[in-house]
């Protein structure tokens, strides 16, 4: 499983970012993390506003931060 | 029933003096902080849920479709309801180009979607009620269709920078939120939003009840009254490094109106306040080449500026 979040590093970026790496510890999940930061890259996705969360390659939402207790559930 | 409750805190229970100065500071404290919060909360959660039918991607494909002139004043009333943050504003740009939205119609949203912010609302409603909340939001959209029409006229699509029109842009599916998850994200969002202002909130509000409580009457009606030829952009120059803190910024001015600055003035404040920021000219130029950004920003300023003069006249 491939986590990607997307964000230009903005605060809530951060946020998020470390809201899945916390969920990820917790649940002891083998989870590959990573934060896409290049603009190419988030406009592949078709996201237009930050940040957002990539499972897999498929848009899990955008536009706002979940709590690590939201990202356990897909996890 | 809120001044009651100030009034109470303060003279019954403190047993300050109603004609003292602190006694009128701290009551008007009191009574601002309380009501501002419960404007904030309320009406932050409601604009949330409302916002939850317009993403982005949804804003995009209705503009696409439209013209110049009937697109600009659709862009700048999305703008109000879909959620925009400066730091999305590349991602958005890029996305409205590459689906079609003209030059000038994407600049009508940029300007309406930061400077019409439910927060500047609220406080303006809040401190110096809806008469001036409602102007602002008119004078605002006006400001976003015209500068958007200008800038749409004078063709400076070649000053995008040449890489956003090679973007390619992927299908971004849209899911529908059900109910609950409209709640949640609403609830997240007021929290989220009322826990990075609330101190400006509190500064601001506790400034501004000094002003009101020490400052004598009439203070500023010489330097910041409607007769100064110079206050208008004066203040808009003085608002451009107050980005983003509209909630601190407008129960300051209020006191400061109270001491007589002119009220034209300080609508243009509040819009330099809004609208012009250098995080987001930093921001804009990874799209924008040099031209254009200064174009941007020169037709918002006049913009205001002008505005700051029409309500000086008039009001």
């Amino acid at each position: 499983m491939k986590i990607e979040v997307l964000g230009t590093g903005c605060a809530n970026c951060k946020t998020l970012y470390e809201n899945v790496k916390r969920a990820v510890e917790e649940k002891g999940a083998d989870v590959e993390v990573a934060k896409v930061e290049d603009i190419p890259s988030i406009m592949k996705y078709g996201v237009m506003s930050t940040p957002a969360l990539v499972i897999d390659g498929t848009v899990k939402f955008s536009g706002r931060v979940a709590s690590s207790a939201e990202i356990k559930e897909w996890l | 029933m809120l001044k009651i409750l100030a009034d109470y805190l303060t003279y019954d229970l403190l047993g300050l003096n109603p004609a003292s100065r602190l006694g009128g500071a701290l009551d008007f404290f009191i009574y601002d902080t309380v009501k501002i919060f419960l404007l904030l909360a309320g009406i932050i959660f409601l604009v949330a849920v409302i916002r939850s039918w317009f993403p982005p991607e949804k804003t995009k494909q209705i503009l696409s479709h439209k013209t110049r002139y009937l697109g600009n004043v659709v862009a700048a009333l999305l703008g109000i309801v879909t959620p925009f943050c400066s730091c999305s504003a590349v991602p958005l740009f890029i996305g409205f180009l590459e689906s079609g939205v003209p030059l000038g119609v994407t600049f009508s949203f940029l300007i309406s979607s930061p400077m019409v912010n439910e927060v500047a609302l609220i406080m303006l409603w809040g401190m110096f009620g809806w008469r001036i909340a409602l102007i602002y939001i008119g004078t605002g959209l006006i400001i976003a269709v015209v500068a958007g029409i200008a800038i749409g006229r004078l063709k400076m699509e070649r000053y995008v920078q040449d890489y956003v029109w090679e973007m390619r842009v992927g299908k971004g599916e849209v899911t529908t939120p059900t109910w609950p998850e409209r709640l949640l994200y609403a609830k997240e969002y007021t929290l989220g939003l009322l826990k990075k202002i609330w101190p400006y909130v509190l500064v601001g509000i506790g400034i501004g009840a000094f002003i009101h409580g020490y400052v004598p009457q009439d203070f500023l009606a010489k330097w910041a009254g409607r007769d100064n030829p110079f206050a208008v952009p004066l203040a808009v120059a003085l608002g451009v490094p107050l980005y983003s803190n509209a909630a601190g910024v407008i129960p300051i001015v209020q006191a400061l109106t109270a001491k007589g600055m002119a009220m034209g003035t300080v609508l243009a404040f509040m819009m330099a306040v809004t609208a012009l920021s250098l995080p987001e000219a930093v921001i804009l130029s990874n799209v924008l080449k040099k031209p254009l950004l200064v174009t941007f920003f020169g037709v918002v300023t006049v913009a205001i500026t002008m505005v700051g003069y029409l309500f000086n006249a008039i009001l």
